[in-house]
C-alpha cells in the first residue's frame, strides 16, 4: 500500500475507534441502568477500560500514521525558511467517502483532508486524550459507587444518586470521536457537523453534575454562547458556498477529472498562489469596471464569518464568558475539552482555513486575539478558584494563538496550539489532583501542599514554567512554551516594524507574558508554598494514586520536550512543511492599503529573534519576580495593593463586568420581551380564545335547546308515539274469537275472488 | 269438483259455527280434503292437456296437503289438550281471554 492510502486509512480507523467504544457503552450500560437503576461496579469499570483501550489504540494508530508520514515525505526540518515552496504546494490527500445529500449543486459529503497538520493534530489529540482517560480512571473513582453530592441539598439532606462512571467515559469517547472528526474533516460542512457534536459533548460534560444548579446553568451558557458564534459561521459558509460553489478544502478526484476545492480555487497557481476572489464573488455587471472591491469585501466577510464560529468555540472576546463557567465540569473534562482540544478546534479551524482569510480579516483576528489575551490575563490575576485561574489562562493563551495567526505567524500559532495543549492539560490535571486531595477549588484554603504531594507540585511547576516560556534566550534552549511563545513575539515584532499604527499588537503579548508569569506563579505559590492556611484540609491531603500521577509525569515530559528538535521529530519543521501555499510570503491589504502582513521567515532574522527573545525573557522574569515578591517572600502585602488600586481590583474581580453587561444587554431584555409576550399570550390571546369558546358554548346551547329538543327529539318521539298508537288500534281487531276469524277468512276469500273476477271481466 | 266444493263449504260452515274445538278441527279437515278433491279433479287429464308433464302434479299436491293435514292435526290436538288442561273445557269461545 502506498502512503496515499495507508495514512488516511490509519487515521480513519483511529477516528472511528472511540465511536465504537461510545456505542458499546451507551447500549450496554444504559440498558442495565434502566433496568436496575445502578450499573454494577464491575461493568462500570469495564466501560472505563474499554474507553481507555479504544483511545489508546487510536493513539497507537495515529503515531504509526505520523511516522509513516515522516518516512515518506520530503520535509525540511525547520531550515527552509519559508521561501516560495520550492517543492510546490504542500502534500495532502483528500477524497470523499460518502455523499450525504445532493440538492442542485449543493453537495454535502463526508470526506477527509489529510496533510501534515492533520497527522500532527491526530497524534496530539489522541495522546492527550489517552493521558486524560487514564487519569480519569482514578479521578472519577467515586462515581463507581453510590454518590453523595455534598453541594446539592434535597429537602435538607445531601443528594444521593447512582454513580455515573460509565456515562462519563461514554461522553469522553463521543467527544474524542467528534474532535478527531473535526480534524480529519475534508469539507466545511463536515467540520460544521462535528463542530456541533463537540459542542453537545461539551454540554453533556459541563453538565455532568446535572443536579448542581451552577453546572446546568454553565452548560446552558456554554451552549447558547456557542450558538451565537455558529450563527456567524453559517453566514460565512453561505457566502463561501454561494460564491465558490464547493465546501471541500482540497481537490477531490472524480473519475478521471479533479473537482477543485476551496483552496485551489481561491489561490490559483496562475495567480502565483495569491488570494484572488473567484468569478463567483463578483456579479457579471460589475466585472467590467473596477470589479475587485465588491468580491474582495465578500471574501473578507466570509472569512470573518468563519472566524465568528472560532470566536465562539475558542472563547475569544466577546464570547469568552462561557469558558470559565465551563469549569463546573469534572477536572479531566476541563483538561481535555476546555483547554487542550475542543477550544483549540477554533484555532485549528482558523489555521486550516488560513488560505481564505484576506489581510483585513486577519487584522480582525489579530485584534480579537489581542483583546482576549489581555482581558483574560488581567482577570486571572484576581481569580481565587484554581480552575478559574487556569481557565482564564487558557482563554489568554488562545488569544495568543489567534493573535499569532492574525499577524501572519501560521507556524507560530499552530505550534503554540500544540505546546499549549500539552502544558495546559498538564496544569489542569495537576489542579485536579490538588482538588482531589483537598476537596476544594479555593486557593486561599490551600498552601504548603508541596510537602504532601510532591509529584503533583513539581509537575505543576514544570507546567507553569512551560506556560510562561521559560528558557535561556542566549543559549536558545528551554521548555516547549519558550519556543512557541518566542515565535509569536518574534512575529509580533516583525509585524510591528512594518505596521506602525498597529504597535499595540506587539505590546499586548509582551504585557500578557508578564501577567501570565505573575498569575501562574501566584497560583503555584498559593497552592504549594507557605504555611497551610486550612489545617484540617492540609492534614487530610495526600498524593494521588499512581493512575493519576503517571499521566502527570508523561505530560510533564511532553511539556518540557515538545519544542525540542529531536531527530526526525520536530514539530515546527513538520508544521512549516504543512503551511498553506501562498500564505508564507506575507500579503498586502487591498482595502486597508497600509496593512502589510509580513512573511513568517522574516521573523527568523537574528536581529528580531534576539530582541524578541530578550523581551519575552524579561517579561517572564519580571512576572515571576513580582509573584515571588508578593506571595513567597511576602515583602509586599497583596491585599494592601488591592485596596490601593481598589477600582481596578474590583473591575478585575468582577471579570470586567462582562457577565453583568451581557445580563443587562441580552438576558434581561430577552426575559422582559419574553414576559411581555407571555402577558400578551395569557391576557390577549387566551382572552380571545376564551371569548370565542364562550360564544361557541352559548351558540351550542341555543342550537341544543331548539334544534335538538324540538326537531330531533320530536321526530324520534313522534315516531314512537305513532307506533304505539298504531299498535293500540291494531290490537282491537285481535278479538280472540276463532269463528269471527273464520268469517273474516271466508269474506276475504270471497272479496278477493270477486275482485279477481271483476278484473278478469273488465279486460 | 262439485263434491269438493260441497265438502269445502261444509268445512267452512262447520268451522264458523261449532263451539267445540274438536268440531272446528274436523271442519278444518273437511276444508283441506275439499281442496284436495279440487286439486285432483283439476289435475286430471280430462280437464287439461298433459303435454310436457306427467299429469301427476294435482295428485302430488294433494299428497302434500295430506301430509300437511296430518302435521296440523298433531299440533292442533296438542294445543287442544293444553287448552283443556288450562280451562277445563274445549269451548273455543273461552279463548277470548287470550286476546291482547
Amino acid at each position: 500500500m502506498s502512503s496515499a492510502s495507508i495514512i488516511p486509512n490509519l487515521l480513519t480507523l483511529a477516528w472511528l475507534l472511540p465511536l465504537v467504544a461510545f456505542a458499546v457503552i451507551c447500549l450496554g450500560c444504559s440498558m442495565v441502568q434502566r433496568r436496575q437503576g445502578q450499573v454494577p461496579y464491575e461493568l462500570q469499570r469495564r466501560a472505563g477500560l474499554l474507553s481507555v483501550g479504544a483511545i489508546g489504540a487510536a493513539t497507537l494508530l495515529s503515531f504509526i500514521a505520523l511516522f509513516v508520514w515522516l518516512g515518506t515525505h520530503e520535509w525540511t526540518g525547520g531550515a527552509h525558511g519559508g521561501e516560495l515552496h520550492p517543492n510546490g504546494p504542500p502534500r495532502y490527500y483528500a477524497d470523499d467517502w460518502y455523499s450525504l445529500v445532493e440538492i442542485g449543486s449543493l453537495k454535502l459529503t463526508l470526506g477527509y483532508y489529510v496533510d501534515a497538520l492533520t497527522v500532527l493534530m491526530f497524534a496530539m489529540v489522541t495522546f492527550i486524550a489517552t493521558c486524560v482517560h487514564v487519569y480519569a480512571l482514578g479521578y472519577m473513582h467515586d462515581e463507581l459507587h453510590e454518590v453523595t453530592d455534598h453541594e446539592v441539598n434535597v429537602r435538607g439532606r445531601h443528594l444521593h444518586r447512582p454513580g455515573r462512571f460509565h456515562r462519563f467515559f461514554q461522553y469522553l469517547s463521543l467527544f474524542s470521536f467528534s474532535m478527531l472528526g473535526i480534524v480529519i474533516a475534508g469539507n466545511l460542512a463536515m467540520v460544521f457537523m462535528f463542530w456541533e457534536l463537540v459542542g453537545i459533548c461539551s454540554y453533556f460534560l459541563i453538565g455532568f453534575y446535572i443536579e448542581r444548579h451552577s453546572a446546568s446553568t454553565a452548560a446552558n451558557k456554554a451552549f447558547i454562547v456557542n450558538r451565537v458564534g455558529d450563527f456567524g459561521m453559517l453566514i460565512g459558509m453561505m457566502a463561501l458556498w454561494a460564491s465558490v460553489g464547493t465546501f471541500s478544502f482540497g481537490d477531490i478526484p472524480q473519475g478521471d477529472k479533479v473537482q477543485p476545492g476551496l483552496f485551489s480555487q481561491l489561490r490559483n497557481e496562475s495567480n502565483d498562489f495569491a488570494l484572488v476572489p473567484t468569478v463567483g464573488f463578483v456579479s457579471p455587471q460589475e466585472e467590467s469596471a473596477d470589479a475587485k472591491y465588491p468580491g474582495y469585501w465578500l471574501l473578507t466577510i466570509a472569512g470573518i464569518g468563519i472566524f465568528c464560529g472560532c470566536v465562539g468555540k475558542s472563547a475569544q472576546f466577546p464570547l469568552h464568558v462561557w469558558l470559565p463557567d465551563a469549569m463546573e465540569g469534572p477536572t479531566p473534562v476541563s483538561a481535555l475539552v476546555h483547554s487542550a482540544t475542543m477550544v483549540a478546534a477554533g484555532v485549528y479551524l482558523v489555521g486550516r482555513f488560513y488560505p481564505v482569510f484576506t489581510p483585513e480579516a486577519l487584522l480582525v483576528i489579530a485584534y480579537t486575539g489581542c483583546i482576549t489575551l489581555f482581558i483574560a490575563a488581567t482577570i486571572a490575576l484576581t481569580a481565587t478558584d484554581i480552575k478559574r485561574v487556569l481557565a482564564y489562562s487558557t482563554v489568554s493563551q488562545l488569544g495568543y494563538m489567534m493573535l499569532a495567526l492574525g499577524i501572519g505567524g501560521w507556524v507560530a500559532g499552530m505550534f503554540h496550539l500544540m505546546t499549549h495543549a500539552f502544558f495546559k492539560s498538564l496544569l489542569f490535571l495537576c489542579s485536579g489532583s490538588v482538588i482531589h486531595a483537598v476537596h476544594t477549588n479555593e486557593l486561599p484554603l490551600m498552601g504548603g501542599l508541596r510537602k504532601k504531594m510532591p509529584i503533583t507540585a513539581y509537575t505543576m511547576l514544570v507546567g507553569c514554567l512551560a506556560i510562561i516560556g521559560a528558557g535561556l534566550p542566549i543559549a536558545g534552549i528551554g521548555l516547549s512554551g519558550y519556543y512557541s511563545k518566542d515565535a509569536i513575539i518574534e512575529q509580533a515584532l516583525s509585524f510591528a516594524k512594518l505596521n506602525g499604527p498597529h504597535r499595540v499588537l506587539l505590546l499586548a503579548p509582551v504585557l500578557g507574558a508578564v501577567l501570565t508569569a505573575f498569575y501562574m506563579f501566584r497560583m503555584w505559590y498559593l497552592a504549594f508554598v507557605g504555611p497551610p492556611r486550612d489545617k484540617h484540609r492540609y492534614d487530610h491531603a495526600h498524593e494521588s494514586p499512581r493512575v493519576m500521577t503517571v499521566p502527570l509525569l508523561v505530560l510533564a515530559f511532553m511539556a518540557i520536550a515538545a519544542g525540542w528538535n529531536v531527530g526526525p521529530l520536530c514539530i515546527t519543521g513538520l508544521l512549516e512543511s504543512a503551511q498553506p501555499i501562498g500564505t508564507a510570503v506575507g500579503a498586502k491589504g487591498s482595502l486597508a492599503a497600509a496593512l502589510t502582513i509580513p512573511a513568517e521567515s522574516l521573523s527568523h532574522a537574528p536581529a528580531i529573534k534576539q530582541q524578541a527573545g530578550l523581551w519575552a525573557f524579561g517579561a517572564a522574569a519580571l512576572g515571576v519576580l513580582l509573584a515571588t515578591v508578593f506571595y513567597c517572600w511576602k515583602v509586599m502585602n497583596s491585599s494592601e495593593v488591592a485596596s490601593t488600586f481598589r477600582p481596578i481590583h474590583r473591575l478585575l474581580l468582577s471579570k470586567w463586568w462582562f457577565d453583568e453587561l451581557y445580563d443587562w444587554v441580552f438576558v434581561k431584555p430577552t426575559l422582559a420581551i419574553g414576559l411581555g409576550i407571555a402577558w400578551v399570550d395569557r391576557r390577549m390571546i387566551d382572552g380571545l380564545i376564551h371569548f370565542l369558546a364562550r360564544c361557541a358554548k352559548w351558540g351550542a346551547g341555543i342550537v341544543g335547546s331548539i334544534f335538538d329538543v324540538r326537531v330531533i327529539d320530536g321526530a324520534v318521539d313522534g315516531l314512537a308515539a305513532l307506533t304505539w298508537g298504531g299498535a293500540g288500534e291494531l290490537r282491537k281487531i285481535q278479538t280472540g274469537r276463532l269463528r269471527q276469524y273464520v268469517m273474516f277468512i271466508v269474506l276475504g276469500f270471497l272479496a278477493l275472488t270477486f275482485a279477481a273476477l271483476g278484473v278478469a271481466f273488465a279486460r | 269438483m262439485v263434491v269438493g266444493a260441497l265438502l269445502f263449504t261444509c268445512g267452512v260452515v262447520c268451522m264458523a259455527t261449532k263451539r267445540n274445538l274438536l268440531g272446528v278441527l274436523m271442519g278444518v279437515e273437511l276444508v283441506l280434503n275439499g281442496a284436495n278433491l279440487n286439486f285432483i279433479a283439476l289435475g286430471s287429464p280430462y280437464l287439461r292437456s298433459v303435454e310436457g308433464s306427467l299429469g301427476l302434479d294435482g295428485q302430488l299436491i294433494a299428497l302434500f296437503v295430506i301430509v300437511l293435514a296430518a302435521a296440523e292435526a298433531a299440533v292442533a290436538l296438542a294445543i287442544a289438550l293444553n287448552f283443556y288442561n288450562n280451562f277445563q273445557t274445549i269451548d273455543i269461545d273461552h279463548a277470548e281471554s287470550l286476546s291482547g
